[in-house]
C-alpha cells in the first residue's frame, strides 16, 4: 500500500456513463481518495453518506473527494442518484481493479477494493494513507487531521 | 479511529443528571435517524437504571443529506433550549420521528407552551445553526462515523446500543 511521500499514481476513470475524470485535472487541490468495496453495501453506505455530509468541511481545506470502487459506471450513476451524493464516484472497472492495485489496496480474493483512504497534496504527493478493516467505517477524523496538517505546512 | 470525545463535556452541552456524576454518557444523534429513535428509548431505561450516578449529554450529528428534516429538528431543539426547554423538545422530536416538518415542529413548540414569536426568530438565528454545525464537526473529530455514537467518560463505546451491553459498559466505565 502506498504511503506518505509516494507519488500518487494518475488515473482516468469513468464517473458517469459518458464522462471520465483524471487525478491530474485536480492539480492545485488537495484530493481525498476513498477506495471502498462496493456500492450499496451497508457499511460503505454509512461511510459514503458520512463523507457526503462533509464536503463543505473538506472544501474549507481546498480538498475534493473522489470515491473509487470496482462497480460499473451505471451502478455508480444509480447509487449517486439514490443517495443524493454530491461528489464523484469512479469506476475501477476495466481493467478491473487496476488503479486499486497501483495504490496497493486491491483484495484479490473478494475482487473488490479494500477500504482505504489517501490524502494527496496539491503537488500529487501522498500525505497520509489509512487501511481500514473491511467492515469498519473509518470515519473522517484522520482525513481532517491530515488536511489540517497540510494547512499548517502551507502557512509556514 | 481515535475514539476520544473532543472537546470534553463543557458549558455549551445539554445534559441530564448531576454535572459531576461518576459516569458520563454522551450521544451524538440525529432526530430523523431510525437507529437513534430506537436508542432514545434505551437511553431512557439506562437513565432510570443508573439514576443519579449518570450524566447524559446529547450532541447534534444531523445527516442532512440523508435526512431532510434532521438539521431543522436539531435547530428546533437548540431554539427550545433558549427557553430552557431543550429536553422536552428533544423528547418530542424523538417520539415523533416521522413528523418533523416545520409545520409539525411549530406545533410542538406550541404544545410545550414556548414563546412562539421568539422560537421562530431563534429558528432563523445563524448562531444556532453554527452551534449545530460545530457539534457535527466536533463529532467528526471525535471519530463519529454514524448515528448514534456513544462516548462513556470520554471514550468511544464500540458495542451496540441494546440495554444490556450498554449497561455493562456503564457499570465499569473507563477512568
Amino acid at each position: 500500500m502506498l504511503g506518505k511521500g509516494d507519488q500518487a499514481p494518475d488515473f482516468e476513470l469513468y464517473t458517469s456513463p459518458d464522462k471520465k475524470l483524471s487525478l491530474r485535472e485536480f492539480k492545485g487541490k488537495n484530493i481525498i481518495i476513498a477506495f471502498y468495496p462496493a456500492d450499496w453495501s451497508p457499511v460503505c453506505g454509512d461511510q459514503i453518506s458520512l463523507y457526503n455530509e462533509m464536503l463543505k468541511y473538506f472544501k474549507n481545506h481546498n480538498a475534493e473527494l473522489l470515491g473509487i470502487s470496482v462497480d460499473g459506471k451505471w451502478c455508480h450513476a444509480a447509487y449517486v442518484k439514490d443517495r443524493n451524493l454530491h461528489f464523484p464516484l469512479l469506476s475501477d472497472f476495466e481493467p478491473k481493479g487496476l488503479v486499486a492495485k497501483q495504490y496497493g489496496v486491491y483484495n484479490e480474493q473478494e475482487g473488490q477494493c479494500d477500504r482505504a483512504l489517501f490524502v494527496v497534496n496539491v503537488n500529487g504527493i501522498i500525505e497520509w494513507s489509512y487501511l481500514s478493516p473491511r467492515s469498519v467505517n473509518p470515519g473522517a477524523d484522520g482525513i481532517l487531521a491530515a488536511l489540517e496538517g497540510l494547512d499548517s505546512k502551507n502557512k509556514q | 479511529m481515535t475514539g476520544t470525545l473532543k472537546p470534553p463535556f463543557n458549558s455549551t452541552d445539554h445534559f441530564q443528571g448531576p454535572a459531576k456524576a461518576a459516569i458520563e454518557l454522551v450521544e451524538f444523534g440525529d432526530y430523523q435517524c431510525p437507529h437513534c429513535g430506537l436508542a432514545y428509548f434505551v437511553v431512557k431505561k439506562i437513565q432510570k437504571h443508573f439514576g443519579q450516578k449518570l450524566k447524559f449529554v446529547f450532541r447534534n450529528f444531523p445527516l442532512s443529506e440523508a435526512h431532510e428534516f434532521a438539521f431543522q429538528a436539531a435547530v428546533a431543539s437548540e431554539a427550545a433550549a433558549r427557553q430552557k426547554r431543550f429536553w422536552e423538545m428533544h423528547d418530542i422530536l424523538f417520539e415523533h420521528q416521522s413528523a418533523l416538518s416545520m409545520h409539525a415542529i411549530l406545533g410542538y413548540a406550541k404544545d410545550l407552551g414556548l414563546d412562539g414569536i421568539q422560537f421562530e426568530k431563534d429558528l432563523k438565528d445563524d448562531s444556532i445553526a453554527s452551534k449545530v454545525e460545530s457539534d457535527f464537526e466536533n463529532g467528526i473529530r471525535s471519530g463519529v462515523n454514524g448515528t448514534p455514537t456513544f462516548y462513556i467518560n470520554g471514550h468511544r463505546y464500540q458495542g451496540n446500543y441494546d440495554f444490556d451491553p450498554l449497561a455493562v459498559a456503564l457499570e465499569a466505565p473507563p477512568l
